[in-house]
């Protein structure tokens, strides 16, 4: 129990009852019960009941003189945590779920991107695709093997793998189908997160692919590897062999902790620049052979239909892209207001070399600044500030990579794609703000 | 370098899993017929994939046969998948998706010959199995453009 008496604590000009402090400073419903900090309560006791109460039923207590010091430098803090939870009061900086009902496990869930800033995302807050759950691995039992066409065939454990030299990336992986609602007629209204948050931005360590390839014997980079998944979807994608021995690792570490077991634990293959499913989770198979498997997500699904019924396959590279991550939808700007107009930008081709920002539908564009270090093949920060002056407005930012390439518009995406192509949209995204300030998505 | 994999004794080889690849390399012993595949769909599947493979909170398998190119494409397994093989691999490894892994291959050639008996591609009356799977030609085998080797990023 709290350390002081009865009567509470002043502040400002309020008295403030032992209860209702408390209850600011742990609302009661996130907090995990029995966690030895001897402070337990019934749930629900939250911030806005408190204040409630601080109207209410306080302010029948007797007034006390004013003081200066806010509540919580009058009483001990909290102990220490074995590990470290975000403060309860951001407790709506969350996953977004979309998942199917019949099959709770095949779904995604979304990055909230409008609430993140720099460029790594906490490993909490990855986006998920699993297609049937995700598996609880016991790591002592998990394996890779690598066999098939030239291959000795060879066996590691976790154990063994922990203790070759590693390699670390800052690297995106986005999602084939990310933004796919783009491709609806009418302008999905949600904020940047819930409608392009199948993308994260990680540093990721691991073994080189290529170490273990030469291990295993295999000399010619011609052919293909095939990765599976050790899940309830056995998940299983073809990727070229020499792409397989130029940058691929085995991910172990995500951010400087080995990997949540919605990321991939306790190995996951990474393929820095090239869409999220081909960086398959709990990977426990890699076969080598002369075609791709033509396996079911890389034929029916992670494939374009084009107008004219032809189809891309094996488009692997994820193109440059960028998104204002805020403003964005469910902000409120005021006349006159700065606004620090911030977002992301990437590219599987490399590094970002330019972010332009329109704030009048792509009429004219300012170069935003981008924020050092810029790395290939990783979440790059833009920034332009700009002052609203209350008329109607178009927000819009468009990347530029290394190869020169220029992150299409939409008219211009969907007349080279048609309307079905479902996967690999990067088309430049607009938010509108209106005269009353308020944000929506819409097509410019 | 360190080498701390351990290599496999051909025993242990051979009990690997086995990519199976779209010319049939790969496919197990074992048949199936239609009517065997028709019981299992309406016991295993029907109430995801909807009645006669139609669709329902899973995607459509049979039915639609709306062109590829035209307005509202049917992207089912008669119209849109390229290879019959890619069918069977994926019944055997993932459906249903409440019990993945638990068909035999028997039940997984049963299934397959049922699907494409709804899409037109098998005769109601012939068991499917290894060698008859192998030669089944989809009609949009055709119908997908690698875009590997890599030709640059694409406009747009």
């Amino acid at each position: 129990m709290w350390p002081w008496g009865d009567g509470g604590v002043v502040w400002g000009d309020r008295w403030w009852s032992k209860l209702a402090i408390d209850d600011w400073l742990n609302p009661g419903g996130l907090r995990v019960q029995g966690n030895g900090d001897g402070h337990e309560r019934a749930p629900g006791m939250g911030r806005r009941r408190f204040l409630q109460t601080s109207v209410g039923t306080l302010g029948l207590a007797p007034l006390m003189a004013a003081g200066t010091h806010p509540a919580w430098t009058r009483i001990p803090g909290a102990p220490f945590s074995n590990y470290g939870q975000p403060a309860a009061s951001e407790s709506g900086v969350i996953r977004w779920i979309s998942a199917n009902a019949d099959v709770p496990g095949n779904g995604v869930s979304w990055t909230p991107l409008q609430d993140l800033v720099g460029t790594l995302t906490p490993a909490g807050l990855h986006f998920e695709r699993h297609h049937n759950g995700v598996p609880r691995i016991d790591p002592a039992l998990h394996t890779l093997t690598l066999h098939g066409r030239d291959a000795r065939a060879t066996r590691w454990t976790v154990a063994k793998l922990l203790r070759y030299p590693l390699v670390s990336r800052q690297l995106f992986i986005e999602c084939g189908g990310n933004s796919n609602s783009g491709w609806l007629q009418e302008p999905p209204q949600a904020a940047v997160g819930w409608l392009h948050g199948l993308v994260s931005c990680s540093e990721w360590s691991g073994v080189p692919l290529s170490l273990l390839l030469e291990e295993a014997g295999v000399a010619r980079r011609s052919g293909w590897l095939i990765a599976e998944g050790s899940d309830a979807f056995g998940l299983h994608m073809s990727l070229p062999l020499e792409k397989a021995f130029d940058d691929c690792f085995i991910g172990l570490y995500q951010n400087g902790e080995r990997l949540r077991p919605e990321n991939g634990y306790p190995m996951r293959l990474i393929v820095p620049g090239w869409e999220g499913v081909l960086h398959v989770k709990w990977l426990t198979r890699l076969e080598v052979a002369d075609v791709p498997a033509m396996s079911r997500n890389e034929t029916a699904r992670y494939t374009e239909l084009l107008p004219g019924g032809r189809a891309r396959q094996f488009s692997f590279f994820m193109e440059a892209k960028s998104l204002i991550t805020r403003p964005t939808l469910g902000d409120a700007l005021a006349p006159g207001d700065y606004v620090d107009i911030a977002g992301v930008a990437w590219s599987g081709r490399g590094r970002i070399r330019r972010v332009e920002v329109s704030v009048d539908g792509g009429g004219s564009w300012q170069d935003a600044e981008l924020q050092a270090p810029v790395l290939p093949v990783c979440f790059t920060r833009f920034r332009l500030p700009w002052r609203w002056d209350g008329r109607r407005a178009v927000l819009q930012s468009r990347a530029i990579d290394v190869t020169g390439y220029v992150q299409p518009g939409r008219e211009a995406l969907l007349a080279a794609r048609g309307r079905w192509g479902y996967f690999h949209y990067n088309a430049v995204v607009s938010w509108a703000v209106d005269e009353d300030g308020f944000i929506a998505h819409v097509y410019a | 370098m360190p080498a701390l994999g351990e290599r496999l004794d051909p025993e242990a080889i051979a009990l690997l899993p086995q990519t199976l690849f779209a010319d049939g390399r790969g496919l197990p012993s074992g048949r199936g017929t239609v009517r065997q595949g028709a019981l299992l769909y309406a016991r295993l599947c029907v109430q995801c994939h909807g009645p006669d493979g139609r669709g329902g909170s899973a995607p459509e398998l049979a039915g639609g046969r709306s062109p590829l190119a035209g307005d509202y494409p049917d992207q089912n397994i008669g119209n849109w998948w390229p290879h019959a093989t890619t069918l069977f691999d994926f019944i055997r490894r993932a459906m249903p998706m409440f019990a993945p892994g638990s068909l035999s291959d028997a039940e997984c050639y049963a299934l397959t010959a049922w699907l494409l008996e709804r899409n037109g591609l098998w005769p109601e009356d012939v068991p499917l199995d290894a060698a008859g799977l192998g030669a089944v030609r989809m009609p949009n085998r055709d119908g997908f453009d690698s875009q590997w080797p890599d030709r640059g990023p694409p406009h747009p």
